[in-house]
């Protein structure tokens, strides 16, 4: 074990980059140029250390590690930093997409770029503090406040509705959760400690669960998103810059999963068992019915935002059934979709920095002019249709037979997601791959620079590496993952269930 | 030796008188224009006498045969109520000296409210109550008419006059009616009556009281004439308007109702928890569609008192203490960020002069960077995005809400909460999503700079380290319950020795 708060250490650095940042004199161009580097480096730094923390882990253990306690508001609420199986892998998940988002802004973004920068950081450490928090109200607060930089990236270097796209993410995501503000300060008069652990342990009565659950599934659902608390997602991914569209799709929506696990599950255990089915149900229509629109869309961006309802969808599935397959299979598939939809926005964004438009059917036959970036987009999609051999099965396939052992019909119905998303994602290649060069503007199109190519590699990797061998991820939250379960299943049978 | 004592006691409040009378004896008879020199003496006054209190011996006791009172804390409101005058005092020079309004009346007609406010603090009968607030008003309809050569400006000053003395009317009614029924009007020996809200006579003297006091800190419905004051009031007066006579109020609307009623809580509860909705639902419905940045404040404050007024709805039973932390904490923290506000607002200059529509703000965030940065901490934080200080004041008086079992009123208190995010947000749009207009607004002056960044450091940094603040304002609570809530009669000559 570390004797040294790596947890805070990871968390802070962004910020203190940040600062670092807003301290730069100079102009503007100067300013952009620094501001960059340091991001980038900030990021880089925070990577490497996220990994010292990974390698220093105990994955057999299933306590919390790299425990930090201090002080805080008095009363039981205390800052509390610790991770366990669950969330290790989403700090490394943010770490990782960090400088990825950095260098994918390197030039499409030179208007106000140390604000930019600023705002990235911001949000980093925020992301990083929602998964390290183990007292609620400081998760909270990390949860909550990372909607203002997210707010400002997409409204300031969003796109043409941004303004409306920004409005209703902030809108939409404060409205789920105040009411999990409310949620947690009752549970907080109850147990007399808002420290994680604590709340874990007690044992709330059934009516309570149902009323707490209740405000905790606002707050997570409309985050994850689930359907029918979705739509601020196509906007918001339509409208933010390709970087905000990876944090958003990559660590964001992670949010609500983790959450769920974190909470939902531990918590509220009668309650989860009770709307298992309503869930169930939320889910399968996710599935089916955000893939059937995905179908339809004419904006890649917004093809892809659908696909993520439909994959989070498998999340949540994975996570009610409370099988173990079911929620490896469900952490699995947020970390592998973390990277695939990612690469996927990263991939519209090379396009679109060229050619300035999502729409697709304003491309064709790129597989003629951008040999590369066909093939990084072809395994992308595959991915993301979830074919055998890349991360993304591994993921949907663990969800679908952890989900059979509880509900035969779901999984059943989710199956049929998988074929669907097999029309919309290859449609959307074909459309865009094959096909004769109509446009006359492609001709002159570039393939990707090698600037764009480090920035793919490493998802491309992260995909073919653990789509075959996903053992190390597994093996990493396996204990964690059945810690929770034993604890979820006596909470149940405890009460006679 | 008892008169000494009791001159010791108010001696604030003779600081307050006696400088006002030597300072206005220095304008009139004074060579030229002093008024700046008197306007920075009455700063002075004003943190003496704040240094004054703060200094005062810690246990309750009482003066002038129980008329008033001094314990934690009605010295903490008189240190608060006298910090947030000065404030408002350094912020109205600039503006002062260029709409060439500098009258040395304002300084001195501004020590004398203060003085009256101070004596509504400490009020414990109820002449007390009715001096403290008449010389407190009489004194602010005159500043609200300072610039007399405005029809804007006298227009506010009359409307306030009427509406308030109104107001002054039914508070006197209400207190006669209560003499009447009771023979007393001595808080403790009210409260030894042991009223439960059966007796017709009091009960019509409460709410006569009750809708004196709600004009004062503008609660719907009494809040009809804040818009119009706000508006049509020098922007420095309105800024006066919006936070000391605010504080003061507040704390004497607390002192009042659950002072003498101690026991009638099912009759006074009912109408705090209808006025705070009231205020909460107006506050972010009305403000939603204003383009005047000082009308969106009157509305932003009508809705903030409503939060307050969510804490005091909690002052029941044994749970009395954190309903009473959290309106302290509420109103503290509303304070700081309405101060910091107006900085910005006053800031807002162009080359014609003041402007006061939000739509001149637009671009802010490109021209005057800093300007735009502390008012969108501002915003951020009266929607009670965290971790701004604005959060943790709804977190304490819904915290309190909870615990008294308030559910209903916290629930509906937070969705509204999210409705007027929107307009605080929009002015975030404007200033950060916008592009600049052609006119540029001139530098934010120093003062009011350092105000503003002051304010906005404070809002910020608040979550670090809560505790000296939350320490504080629970002594403060604790003394007010001490001699308050706890039935029986505590004879001040008990606790004067």
């Amino acid at each position: 074990m570390l004797d040294w708060p790596i947890l805070s250490t990871i968390t802070y650095l962004p910020l203190l980059g940040a600062l670092f940042i807003l301290l730069i004199p100079g102009e503007d161009e100067t300013v952009g140029r620094n501001a960059r580097a340091v991001a980038l480096w900030t990021t880089l730094a925070t990577l490497i250390l996220s990994i010292v923390m990974l390698f220093e882990f105990d994955g057999s253990r299933t306590d919390l590690q790299f425990l930090e306690q201090a002080s805080w508001l008095g009363g039981g609420i205390d800052y509390v930093m610790g991770v366990d199986g669950i969330s290790v892998l989403f700090i490394i998940l943010t770490t990782s997409l960090m400088p990825l988002c950095i260098l994918a802004s390197w030039e499409s973004i030179k208007t106000r770029v140390r604000e930019y920068m600023v705002a990235f950081l911001v949000l980093e450490t925020l992301m990083i503090g929602v998964f390290c928090a183990q007292d609620l109200l400081l998760f909270y607060l990390f949860f909550e406040a990372g909607l203002i930089p997210m707010f400002l990236i997409i409204g300031i270097w969003g796109g043409a509705r941004r303004v409306y796209a920004s409005f209703k993410f902030f809108l939409y995501t404060l409205l789920g959760s105040v009411l999990m503000l409310l949620a947690l300060i009752y549970m907080y008069w109850q147990v007399g400690t808002t420290n994680m652990t604590a709340l874990a342990n007690f044992e709330f009565s059934s009516a309570e669960q149902t009323w707490l659950w209740l405000a905790f599934f606002a707050s997570f659902a409309v985050k994850m998103p689930m359907w029918p608390v979705h739509t601020w997602l196509p906007d918001a991914h339509v409208e933010a810059p390709t970087a905000g569209s990876v944090i958003l799709a990559g660590v964001l929506l992670k949010m609500g999963g983790y959450g769920f696990l974190r909470f939902s599950l531990p918590m509220f255990p009668l309650a989860t068992d009770m709307f298992t089915e309503f869930v169930f149900a939320l889910s399968v229509i996710a599935i089916i019915y955000t893939s059937l629109v995905a179908l339809a869309q004419e904006d890649m961006k917004k093809l892809i935002a659908y696909s993520s309802v439909a994959h989070m969808g498998f999340v949540t599935m994975g996570i009610f059934a409370a099988t173990h397959q079911g929620v490896q299979g469900a952490i699995f598939q947020m970390l592998s979709h973390g990277w695939i939809s990612g690469a996927l926005f990263l991939c519209v964004g090379v396009i679109y920095d060229r050619m300035h438009t999502r729409e697709i059917a304003a491309y064709g036959g790129l597989a003629n002019r951008m040999p590369i970036y066909a093939a990084v987009f072809m395994l992308f999609t595959m991915a993301n249709v979830g074919l055998p051999g890349t991360s993304g099965f591994v993921g949907e396939f663990l969800t679908i037979i952890g989900t059979f052992q509880v509900s035969t019909w779901t999984a059943l119905l989710a199956a049929t997601g998988v074929i669907l998303s097999a029309c919309y994602a290859l449609t959307l290649y074909r459309k865009i791959s094959f096909g004769e060069l109509e446009n006359e503007a492609l001709q002159s199109i570039t393939d990707m620079n090698g600037r764009e190519i480090a920035v793919i590699a490493a998802p491309v990797a992260a995909t073919i590496i653990f789509g075959v061998w996903p053992a190390p991820i597994l093996d990493l939250i396996s204990a964690s993952v059945e810690a929770l379960l034993t604890n979820y299943h006596d909470a149940l049978t405890g009460v006679g269930n | 030796m008892m008169l000494q004592l009791d001159i010791m006691t108010i001696l604030p409040e003779l600081i307050l008188f006696f400088g006002a009378m030597g300072l206005l004896m220095v304008g009139v008879f004074g060579s030229s224009d002093l008024s700046r020199p008197i306007s920075w003496g009455s700063v002075f006054l004003l943190l003496v006498a704040a240094i004054v209190v703060l200094f005062q011996p810690a246990e309750a006791r009482f003066a002038f045969n129980g008329a008033l009172l001094m314990n934690d804390f009605t010295a903490l409101m008189k240190a608060l109520t006298f910090l947030a005058v000065a404030a408002s005092l350094v912020l109205a020079h600039d503006f002062m000296h260029q709409e060439k309004i500098e009258r040395f009346e304002y300084p001195v007609l501004v020590l004398l409210a203060s003085c009256g406010m101070s004596i509504m603090i400490s009020a414990n009968d109820l002449i007390a109550v009715y001096m403290g607030l008449e010389l407190q008003s009489l004194a602010l309809y005159v500043v609200a008419s300072i610039n007399r050569d405005s029809v804007r400006s006298t227009e506010a000053g009359l409307k306030y006059f009427v509406l308030g003395a109104l107001s002054s009317g039914m508070l006197l009614y209400g207190v006669s009616l209560i003499y009447g029924f009771s023979g007393t009007v001595n808080f403790q020996e009210l409260a030894s009556l042991g009223f439960t809200g059966n007796d017709i006579g009091l009960i019509f003297g409460m709410v006569f009281l009750m809708a004196g006091l709600a004009f004062k800190i503008s609660a719907v419905p009494f809040h009809m004439w804040t818009p119009d004051v706000y508006e049509g009031a020098p922007t420095p007066v309105t800024a006066f308007l919006a936070v000391a006579p605010k504080l003061a109020a507040m704390a004497l609307f607390m002192r009042a109702v659950i002072t003498i009623f101690p026991q009638a809580q099912d009759a006074w509860q009912q109408i705090i928890i209808f006025m705070s909705l009231a205020s909460m639902v107006l506050g972010s419905l009305a403000a939603i569609g204003q383009q005047s940045i000082k009308r969106l404040m009157a509305y932003s404050s009508i809705g903030h008192i409503g939060f307050a007024l969510v804490g005091f709805a909690a002052i029941a039973g044994e749970n009395s203490a954190e309903g009473v932390s959290g309106v302290i904490i509420y109103i503290i923290i509303y304070s700081v960020m309405t101060i910091g506000t107006f900085a910005c607002i006053l800031s807002m200059r162009r080359s014609q002069g003041m402007v006061e529509q939000i739509d001149d703000l637009s671009g802010l965030s490109q021209t005057r960077p800093f300007m735009a940065f502390c008012l969108a901490v501002f915003m951020f934080s009266m929607a009670g995005i965290p971790p701004l200080a604005g959060f943790f004041g709804k977190f304490y008086v819904f915290r309190a809400a909870i615990n008294a079992e308030l559910y209903t009123l916290a629930v509906l208190g937070v969705l509204t909460s999210v409705i007027g995010a929107y307009y605080y947000l929009r002015i975030v749009k404007i200033m950060y999503l916008d592009a600049p207009d052609d006119e540029v607004n001139l530098p934010m002056p120093r003062n009011l700079g350092l105000l503003a960044g002051a304010s906005a450091f404070l809002m910020i940094l608040f979550f670090i380290y809560p505790k000296p603040l939350v320490s504080v304002v629970d002594n403060a609570g604790d003394a007010f319950l001490e001699i308050d809530v706890q039935p029986g009669y505590v004879h001040y000559q008990d606790t004067a020795k």
